[in-house]
């Protein structure tokens, strides 16, 4: 006979009240298998340098416009929001693409330079480097991923940004990149919500988490 | 795998405390879970998204993501953060009474 426990197991949810007296018991503290076994360690690390200790907060810096690289911050991105974490995406060097119209729906992937590059339909078949210059190669392997895309139904660039604005996502274009592109606002993306300086980007990342992509 | 006694009665989670009986589940456990999870009333606009997390996990054995949700369900995704606030995916699953979502997307 299991043994039936009166006072519930409750997951993290971050802001969940606990049950009061008047409910059921109070929660058990529950730890995830991300969270380590031991003790909760105390604010502030050995070095003697306070802990942030505000809400948790994600930043991710976006310098990449192949296709295959645009993925990895809107992604991240956008499981931090599920996860009720403020993000903001800086987008900066060839990562302005990704919210430059001209650009944010033709991205590419090219094999050129990309030693881990496989054919996922013969996994062994060796693809020397020299193919990556063939033409019609870089379209080949655009349309080649984005079909893998398509098959695990990842939505497009465009769709992953209207999502992370939709989930309270913030977008930052880089003043630098915007400027050696001589481009105009009317050029960005709509979600984009500014175009801030180096030094914005200093003040905005304070206590975040900051992910280079 | 854990058993813990919800609105009254044995109910089978995992560590986490996910339900992992698809069939233990019911509306007035969901009223419970809503509570555990933070939400004091479970409205129309509630119970529409649960009805579609409840109807498509059988076929997939998949908790839907939430881009599912507003992909296939059609639900608003600021709607579905202002339903189900901070965690969304995570509280929508649980007030179901399945587990959480697996996909990255």
């Amino acid at each position: 006979m299991t043994e039936i426990l009166e006072t519930p197991i409750i997951p993290d949810f971050g802001d969940t009240k606990k049950p009061d007296a008047a409910g059921a018991a109070p929660s058990r503290p529950v730890r995830s298998k991300f969270q380590g076994g031991g003790e909760p360690q105390p604010a502030g690390d050995q070095a003697g340098a306070p802990a942030y200790s505000g809400p948790r907060k994600m930043v991710f810096i976006a310098s990449k416009g192949n296709l295959d690289m645009a993925y990895p911050a809107l992604i991240m991105a956008n499981a931090a929001l599920g996860e009720g974490i403020e993000t903001h995406i800086f987008f900066t060097f060839w990562g302005f693409d990704l919210v430059t119209e001209r650009y944010m729906d033709d991205l590419k992937f090219t094999m050129a330079g990309n030693t881990a590059m496989h054919m996922p339909q013969a996994p062994t078949m060796p693809l020397p480097q020299i193919m990556g210059v063939v033409p019609g190669m870089t379209k080949f392997a655009t349309n080649m991923m984005k079909k893998q895309l398509d098959d695990l139904e990842i939505p497009s660039v465009r769709e992953m940004l209207d999502i992370i604005v939709a989930s309270g996502g913030h977008l930052w274009g880089c003043k630098l990149s915007f400027d050696m592109n001589g481009l105009a606002r009317t050029d960005l993306y709509d979600g984009v919500e500014d175009v801030i300086s180096a030094t914005d980007f200093i003040e905005l990342s304070e206590g975040a988490q900051v992910i280079f992509v | 795998m854990p058993t813990c006694r919800i609105d009254g009665r044995p109910i089978d989670v995992n560590d986490e405390g996910f339900l992992t009986v698809y069939d233990q589940w019911d509306d007035s456990l969901a009223t419970v879970l809503a509570g555990y999870a933070g939400i004091e009333e479970l409205t129309d606009e509630h119970w529409k998204v649960l009805r579609f997390l409840r109807d498509d996990y059988p076929a997939r054995k998949e908790t839907a993501t939430l881009r599912r949700v507003t992909a296939v369900g059609g639900f608003d995704m600021k709607e579905l953060f202002r339903l189900f606030p901070g965690k969304p995916a995570k509280k929508m699953s649980y007030i179901a009474g399945l587990p959480k979502p697996k996909g990255c997307v």
